[in-house]
């Protein structure tokens, strides 16, 4: 089997994009992908030029943000990128109940990330951190709050849907959908959660860290 | 499908645990530099934002599989990235 043949032939897929070397859904993602490379770029973007201008109305890290609690949530995403690449590998080799078990894990350890986020966003509106105009005020951080609660909801929301792609691919396994020979959803599923877990791997480092 | 396999992941299960491990360690060293390490600020940022894109890039290499994808989508991931610059710095020009 050639290189090509052996991309297209990943998917199951009869649809190929030839030109590309991947199958459609599959080259259809990536095109998804680079337009939300854009759109975290906008957010992050806006969050530098703002920080930059205003770098009196930023706390440091540590001094608001609640640091340890967010590396271990990164850590959380982190396992579920390699639970999830285990999903995958498991189906490649037709091992059903790997791919059950993996893609399990994976959705778990995705609500659990929410979990944690949902519980940082309690804690700190509770000590008046929170995403209007007298709330930031209130913490002497202007812009702060708003920059914050964008990028990091915006992100959570991006663990939702997948977590919620997730739980469909969990109850599809369990109907035998998918085989050695045809798993490109769990393939690109897969794209969309390395994704999001690279994204928090930037915004973790920009809004937490610096 | 054995061919299939090792072209997808390149990709064996210690491959993705020593990325996972890498990606672990790393995040640990990210988080003890502005809380324990008393670098200069300038010099933290370039070291977080090294650690942050050498992370970004493991996942896009071996998680997304990218480093065994066809030449044409790498290239294809490639030029949004200039773009993303590209508008960040027009915008500060602006600001």
């Amino acid at each position: 089997m050639t290189t090509q043949a052996a991309a297209l032939d990943r998917g199951g897929m009869d649809a190929t994009e030839v030109g590309m070397g991947v199958y459609n859904m599959k080259l259809g993602m990536w095109v998804f992908l680079l337009s939300e490379v854009m759109f975290f770029t906008s957010l992050i973007g806006g969050y530098i030029i703002l920080r930059g201008a205003h770098p009196d109305m930023f706390a440091q890290p540590g001094v608001v943000l609640n640091v340890p609690l967010t590396a271990f949530n990164t850590f959380l995403l982190i396992c579920s990128s390699v639970t999830m690449v285990l999903a995958f590998a498991g189906i490649e080799r037709g091992d059903q109940a790997k791919l059950k078990m993996w893609l399990i894990a994976t959705a778990v350890i995705g609500m659990a990330f929410l979990g944690v986020q949902v519980y940082e966003y309690i804690q700190l509106s509770g000590h008046g951190f929170v995403p209007t105009v007298e709330g930031y005020r209130a913490e002497g951080a202007p812009l702060y709050g708003t920059t914050f609660y964008t990028m990091t909801g915006f992100h959570g929301f991006h663990v939702l849907m997948g977590v919620l792609a997730l739980w469909y691919l969990v109850i599809q396994a369990f109907r035998g959908k998918y085989t050695a020979g045809s798993h490109g959803a769990v393939e690109i599923t897969g794209l969309y959660w390395h994704f999001v877990d690279l994204v928090w791997i930037i915004l973790f480092t920009i809004v937490y860290l610096i | 499908m054995e061919h299939a396999a090792a072209h997808t992941g390149g990709a064996s299960i210690k491959a993705y645990m020593v990325v996972f491990g890498t990606l672990a360690v790393l995040t640990v060293i990210e988080v003890l530099i502005p809380l324990r390490f008393g670098f200069p600020k300038n010099v933290q940022v370039i070291l977080l934002v090294f650690l942050a894109l050498w992370k970004a890039l493991l996942v896009a290499l071996y998680y997304m599989h990218l480093r065994y994808e066809p030449q044409r989508l790498k290239w294809m991931v490639i030029a949004p990235l200039p773009l993303a610059v590209i508008l960040v710095m027009a915008v500060l020009t602006e600001f």
